[in-house]
């Protein structure tokens, strides 16, 4: 939707929200708010009502620029068969435990 | 204190919290934005459940067998004791913001001071409801901001609708005997002490909307020390109160 659109929606934030236990922030879902602390507002009464988040992230639509999906093969399949950027050639003494 | 005051003053803040909490479940579903749907419903489910505990601690207090449904459903008008401003019809969106964050500035006020109450159980009570309090405060304010702060339209229903409420508030710093045993007793509140805090509040508020505050000179009360209320909860028991009445001890 292009900045000089004339709609009368509110624009459209993606939440992401992170667990008490979890680690990284997870995306939740989408929805429509004023400002982006309505949009805050809005994802924790829509997204954490049932105990799913202690820490939301809230980032209009249209700042996110995501890779094409028809891209995919050039972008990630070349990865696949390069063996040598992973480590796994060491011989790890057991003194040293799990790495 | 007396049990009498003490059950009086309990159902005072528990029947505030139910025909609020009422007011906005009238709005599920016919919400403008699915947000503000589940907005609204989760501030209503909030305040169901700390008239509930509210509730359920006067029974115990009075000793007589009541329960909380027993107190939720089995009482005519006169015997509520909710002020007049939360039984107000939800009106527009602007109506129920303005109405909800009047409210709301007061509540965390009263709240807050309950926590230090005599009444232990009540203090712990308020320490659980004042985190909900807060939220429902800023998030009621920041409509007011947005509505006041936005367009033409937007403007003048906002201001329309603090107009129309705006007489309910004196009541809510209004004490009668009721509230000065319980504040002599040390489990109520020094409603009367807590108007400053909140005129400041609301006063930034209605600044940062650029709203002017209303000037409405009648003022009612006689709600929640009386049980004289408006036209409006008569109307609001009849739905809240009908499956019991008309089924009793029915349940789910």
């Amino acid at each position: 939707m292009s900045p000089n659109s004339k709609s009368r929606e509110w624009p459209l934030w993606e939440v992401f929200t992170r667990s008490k236990a979890g680690m990284h922030h997870r995306h939740a879902g989408s929805l429509r708010a004023p400002d982006a602390e309505m949009a805050l507002q809005n994802a924790r009464d829509v997204y954490t009502r049932r105990g799913e988040g202690v820490s939301i992230w809230v980032v209009k639509s249209v700042d996110i620029t995501a890779s094409d999906p028809d891209d995919k093969g050039m972008l990630f399949d070349p990865s696949d068969d390069k063996i040598y950027r992973h480590p796994t050639f060491y011989d790890i003494p057991d003194e040293v435990g799990h790495m | 204190m007396n049990t009498e005051h003490h059950v009086e003053f309990l159902l005072r803040l528990g029947d505030n919290s139910l025909v609020l909490g009422h007011r906005l479940s009238e709005w599920c579903g016919h919400a403008p934005v699915l947000e503000e749907d589940i907005a609204m419903t989760n501030v209503a489910l909030d305040l169901i459940g700390q008239a509930r505990m509210l509730y359920s601690h006067a029974g115990e207090i009075e000793g007589k067998g009541r329960d909380e449904d027993a107190i939720a459903y089995l009482r005519d008008v006169l015997d509520w004791r909710n002020c007049l401003l939360v039984e107000q019809p939800n009106g527009d969106f602007a109506d129920t913001m303005a109405r909800q964050f009047l409210f709301d500035v007061w509540n965390f006020e009263v709240f807050s001071a309950l926590t230090k109450s005599a009444d232990e159980q009540l203090a712990a009570i308020a320490a659980k409801a004042l985190k909900e309090i807060s939220y429902h405060r800023r998030h009621s304010g920041d409509w007011v901001i947005r509505l006041g702060d936005g367009t033409d339209e937007s403007r003048a229903k906002m201001i329309a609708a603090l107009d129309r409420v705006w007489g309910f508030t004196d009541e809510l710093f209004q004490m009668d005997d009721v509230d000065k045993a319980a504040l002599a007793a040390g489990i109520g509140v020094d409603l009367e002490a807590l108007r400053p805090a909140w005129e400041n509040y609301v006063g930034a508020v209605l600044a940062e909307a650029g709203l002017e505050k209303p000037s409405v000179t009648w003022s009612v009360k006689g709600g929640r020390t009386k049980g004289h209320h408006s036209e409006h909860l008569g109307f609001l028991l009849a739905e809240l109160q009908f499956m019991q009445r008309a089924y009793p001890n029915s349940s789910w």
